[in-house]
């Protein structure tokens, strides 16, 4: 039996557009989303929060919640393991606070009670008595000497020697000689950026329902993008073994990466632990804004040179984000993706991560990339404006190709950045005209992509169908893609296939859906996972022919016999052999369990117009297009949705969301009506176009998309809205009040 | 927390008179049921006003004035054709408030007393000449919009006191008012600046009465005098509009916060002045709806 492991062309299923298995229960809302879990006897839970930025908690006070009618038990600290280190010991810390408050919003304590408000009042019957300590909550005022000082114990070994404790991990990487490299340029650009943080916005508000007995054994239902990783580390938390805790993640609305790690889910555990009673809690919004992990915020230096032609002779960037009260702002990934696009003979990049009195911040689609990419790309946009270079011209003069060294270390296998390029200059948007007082941008953007522990299993049954189970929660559209894979390795059509997310008792471990690996590397497993059932079903049909195995081949959902010297056998379609199973050997399924290592990297390059009203400041983007390389689009339809929504992502980062803090610490915005996502009318269609450079590393080519496409806006946008208020904008979000404002500065100066 | 549904005003300012601790009345609950889920309100007591008989009429009265109730929502006001060409400006306003749902809810008296200074149909109403009736154990009186606010959340009315009716005056000839605010996005948002005018016009064109006024840009809704002055005996020329916008900019008070700084909220009044003037121009002088 040979199986054709690679194929990128000639395919039957794949690149189709059905619809997606799990649609139908969405828009009827049958579908059970983290908030609709019931159980006998259950407990509503609430949490106890800190209203100060920094403080010592000097005495907390349960008493009087306790002496609620209705309240069934109380948690602080003491209630969860102890001895806790690195990662784990730092999300305990989060969801549950130990000798201080650190940020506003920060858990302090938690109840449960007989209904959701009950539990509400007996939250503010909690007496905490708090020392007020001095907050910082700037990346750049966290850094200098005089800062406050929020732990004295995280920096690790990587920082150097003189930086404020508040600085707990440093990178640097890159390759050349820098300063010769700019002393051979014709012109330097060198230039300061601001970003704010923003939060992923997911529409379903995190919610679970945990049960924890005495004797260690507990059951979770959670909203989540990683069950296997909520596991461990609850079970963690709560002091329990990982295989007694079960995990099953909900529907999921909305994750965009912010549900990969936990914060009430060990609270509700401990929780039921006391109460010996489910215990479910839902975190309202203000909860979500003001205590779930939102971006960085950053504050960016960069400098380029380039020659008169175009040729970059040398680029350096320095990346300082904050990330909450705990160490892990994805500053490294700003580094290393900032100048991921380009061959560079000369490039140095610097990364500082920085703690401050904000949330731990969490992932958000290709963490730290799109900041990155808005400062460096922002500098080119100049240096181009500045020579009299066209955009794209330029980043084609200097893209990275097949077997350029990348500003992070490596060299690139295949990869599709010219690609996108020039697909961007032939599409009618770049050469579409433009009205007064409108601008245009362009920028590039890469992700690295990820493949990460992986298991899936897949399931004949005796009526010739197939179900699939998988471990990775699906955040767009993950079931149909698995099973259009499915259907082309065994042929049997689309229709065949159910594809559930199984427990964590029913599958072996799954990492976390994140780092646009799931069409990626769960699609790889279901593909090796059917190829694995595809040998058995040929197995027995050469048992029936009485031939040897290897002389029997699949093809289009048949067993057939390779050839005459195999025997002139008639094919046996998938599901007589299924229909006979039980009394020929047995159920047929097939396996698969590896961690993936050819997640293929990915480009894209999108195009922006902008509006400005020059009098308010107010901007409107008019024209949107992007484009990327998918490596191959199993399902196009979702992998237009997956650009879209990191356009639509980008030119709410870029334009409107921010996290504003007062001068008290206190989030002052931590509602949706001024928290400003984009809505509807606020965004133009947004265009896309596919490009397909097959990745070596997954049988049919697949890159994962999911990322890259929240790389390019920030820095697309402002620079098409630089050109449009004719004044380079320099700080993120470019809100009406600080376009007008260097709108404003501009004209006094002249 | 106790509901009440009464059935007449008096009796709805009885309740709210005897009510102790924090007292709501209840129009749309767009404002009140909202801050009641937030926890930034725990009422003791709640008087929904929609089943007194009337509240949701839209009256026209013989001398061209209008009589609203006090829970008429935001989507009966804008199908409602004849009020929309009298005061496109009043209705606009009300119009912007929230989505399709909220305005199903939304009513004008809600919105002026929930007491935001950034309250849509607040500006509107003031330069629309918009009176209430105020009832309460002593009777019914009446009180022109611009006394009613009296600070962020507050208002001048008494316990006891309950709006029973919305008056809006006479169109009267050539005349016209418009409602602009500045949002950063689209909709669904809270104005940064709102800026209501209304005009009428003698046969040539020249302003003979005008009113201007300001939301969110001081504690209390503004009214704009020396803005107006500058507007009567004018036709909408360069000259006037710059005067229009320098007084509108003169006369904020505003504050920086998450939503516009005060250099932002001073700079945009004027812009928007000037941009809303020329609508309710356009619309007094029949060339626009
Ligand atoms: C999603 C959303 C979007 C919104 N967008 C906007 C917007 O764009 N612009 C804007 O200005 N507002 C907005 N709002 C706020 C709100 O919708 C408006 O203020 C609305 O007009 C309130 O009217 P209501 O009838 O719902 O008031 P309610 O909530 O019923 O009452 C509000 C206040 O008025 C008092 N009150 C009500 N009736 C009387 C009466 N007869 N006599 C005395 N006092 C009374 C109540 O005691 C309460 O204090 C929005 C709200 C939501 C939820």
């Amino acid at each position: 039996m040979a199986l054709d492991d690679h194929k990128t062309t000639g395919f039957k299923f794949i690149g189709t557009r059905p619809d997606r298995p799990d649609g139908l229960d969405k828009v009827t809302g049958r579908a059970l989303f983290g908030a609709d879990a019931q159980a006998p006897g259950m407990l509503h839970g609430a949490i106890v929060r800190s209203p100060h930025a920094h403080a010592r908690i000097l005495r907390i006070d349960t008493t009087a919640a306790e002496a609620l009618e209705g309240v069934k038990a109380v948690v602080t600290r003491a209630d969860f393991a102890t001895g806790l280190s690195g990662e784990f010991g730092f999300v305990l810390e989060n969801v549950m606070a130990g000798d201080r408050a650190l940020y506003d919003g920060h858990a302090v304590a938690a109840v449960a009670a007989s209904s959701a408000l009950i539990a509400r009042d007996a939250a503010k019957l909690v007496q905490v008595d708090y020392e007020i300590l001095p907050h910082v909550t700037d990346v750049d005022a966290a850094m200098v000497d005089d800062a406050p000082v929020l732990n004295d114990t995280y920096a690790d070994a990587t920082v150097p020697a003189g930086l404020h404790p508040n600085v707990v991990r440093y990178h640097e990487s890159g390759h050349g000689d820098v300063e010769a490299g700019f002393a051979a340029a014709d012109l330097i650009v060198e230039d300061s950026f601001k970003t704010e943080a923003t939060h992923q916005g997911y529409i379903e508000p995190h919610a679970c329902l945990a049960t924890l007995g005495a004797d260690g054994k507990g059951e979770l239902w959670c909203t989540t993008q990683g069950h296997w990783i909520a596991q461990k580390t609850c079970a963690a938390l709560v002091g329990i073994d990982t295989s007694q805790l079960r995990v099953t993640a909900s529907e999921i609305g909305g994750g965009f990466g912010g549900k990969t790690t936990v914060f009430i889910e060990p609270v509700a555990l401990a929780l039921s632990r006391k109460a010996n009673r489910p215990v479910k809690i839902v975190m309202n919004r203000s909860e979500v804004f003001r205590a779930t992990g939102p971006t960085s915020s950053t504050s960016m230096d960069v400098k380029i040179g380039m020659m008169k032609d175009g040729t970059i002779t040398a680029a350096q960037g320095v990346f300082r984000l904050q990330g909450g009260a705990f160490p892990g702002a994805p500053m490294e990934f700003s580094a290393m993706c900032a100048f991921a696009p380009y061959n560079l003979e000369n490039v140095k990049q610097v990364g500082y991560d920085v703690i401050s009195n904000r949330p731990k911040q969490a992932a958000y689609r290709a963490p730290g990339a799109p900041m990155a990419s808005f400062a460096v790309e922002s500098v080119i946009d100049d240096l181009c404006k500045q020579l009299g270079l066209d955009p794209i011209d330029t980043r084609l003069k200097n893209a990275a190709r097949e077997g350029t060294k990348a500003s992070y270390g490596p060299r690139f296998q295949r990869i599709g950045l010219v690609e996108t390029l020039e697909a961007a200059k032939a599409h009618p948007h770049y050469t579409a005209p433009l009205k007064p007082g409108q601008g245009r941008g362009v920028s590039c953007g890469f992700w690295f992509n990820h493949g990460g522990e992986t298991s899936v299993s897949l399931a004949l049954s005796e009526d010739g169908t197939c179900q699939i189970s998988v471990g990775t929660p699906d955040i767009g559209g993950s079931r149909a893609s698995m099973a259009l894979m499915a259907a082309e390795v065994l042929g049997i059509a689309y229709e065949n296939f159910r594809v559930t997310v199984a427990d964590t008792a029913t599958l072996g471990y799954n990492d976390v859906s994140h780092g646009s690996r799931v069409t990626y590397a769960s699609g790889l497993a279901t593909i090796k996972a059917a190829q694995d059932a595809v040998a058995k079903l040929c197995k027995r049909a050469a048992a029936k022919w009485g031939i040897p195995e290897d002389a029997v081949y699949w093809e289009d959902g048949f067993a057939k016999p390779s050839g005459a010297n195999a025997g002139n056998f008639d094919p046996i379609p998938l599901a007589e052999i299924t229909k006979d199973m039980g009394s020929t050997g047995g159920p047929i399924s097939g396996h698969f369990e590896a961690t993936p290592e050819g997640a293929g990297v990915s480009f894209g390059t999108h195009i922006v117009d902008a509006e400005v009203d020059p009098e308010t400041g107010k901007t409107a983007v008019v024209r949107y297009t992007v484009i990327q390389d998918a490596g191959k689009a199993i399902h196009p339809t979702y992998v237009e949705g997956q650009f879209q929504g990191g356009a639509a992502q980008g030119i709410g980062w870029a334009l409107n969301e921010e996290y504003v803090y007062g001068e008290d610490g206190r989030l002052q915005n931590s509602i949706f009506l001024d928290y400003r996502v984009p809505v509807a009318s606020d965004l133009p269609m947004i265009d896309t176009v596919i490009v397909e450079v097959p990745n070596p590393g997954h049988p049919y080519g697949v890159r994962g998309v999911g990322e890259t496409g929240i790389v390019p806006p920030l820095a697309a946008i402002a620079n098409a809205v630089s050109a449009a208020a004719g004044v380079r904008l320099r700080h993120l979000p470019m809100s009406p009040p600080r376009i007008l404002r260097a709108l404003r500065a501009q004209a006094s100066e002249g | 927390m106790q509901y009440h549904s009464p059935n007449t005003f008096e009796d709805a300012a009885a309740l709210a008179v005897a009510a102790a601790g924090v007292t709501r009345f209840l129009a749309g609950g767009t404002d009140v049921l909202v801050q009641l889920r937030a926890d930034i309100i725990t009422p003791d007591t709640v008087i929904d006003i929609k089943n007194i008989p009337g509240v949701r009429d839209i009256t026209r009265h013989d001398d061209g004035s209008w009589t609203l109730g006090v829970a008429t929502s935001g989507a009966e006001m804008r199908e409602h054709v004849e009020l929309g060409l009298d005061w496109p400006g009043v209705v606009e306003a009300m119009d912007l408030i929230g989505s399709t749902q909220v305005q199903g809810r939304a009513t004008l008296v809600g919105n002026l007393c929930n007491g935001s200074p950034a309250a849509d149909s607040v500006p509107a109403m003031v330069t629309a000449g918009v009176e209430f009736s105020v009832t309460n154990s002593e009777g019914t009186r009446r009180v022109a919009v611009m006394d009613i606010p009296a600070g962020p959340g507050r208002t001048h009315l008494a316990q006891g006191d309950v709006i029973s009716a919305v008056h809006i005056p006479a169109r009267g000839a050539r005349g016209g008012d418009a409602y602009l605010r500045f949002i950063p996005r689209t909709e669904m948002d809270i104005a940064v600046v709102g800026c209501a005018i209304n005009l009428a016009l003698d046969a040539a064109g020249v302003i003979t009465q005008a009113s201007v006024s300001l939301g969110a840009v001081a504690p209390t809704v503004l009214r704009l005098d020396e803005a107006a002055e500058a507007l009567i005996g004018c036709t909408l020329d360069e000259a006037t509009l710059d005067k229009l916008a320098t007084a509108a900019s003169a006369a904020c008070n505003p504050i920086s916060d998450k939503r516009g700084t005060i250099e932002f909220r001073t700079h945009v009044a004027g812009v928007l002045a000037k941009r809303t003037a020329k609508i309710a121009y356009a619309r007094a002088q029949g060339v626009t709806k």
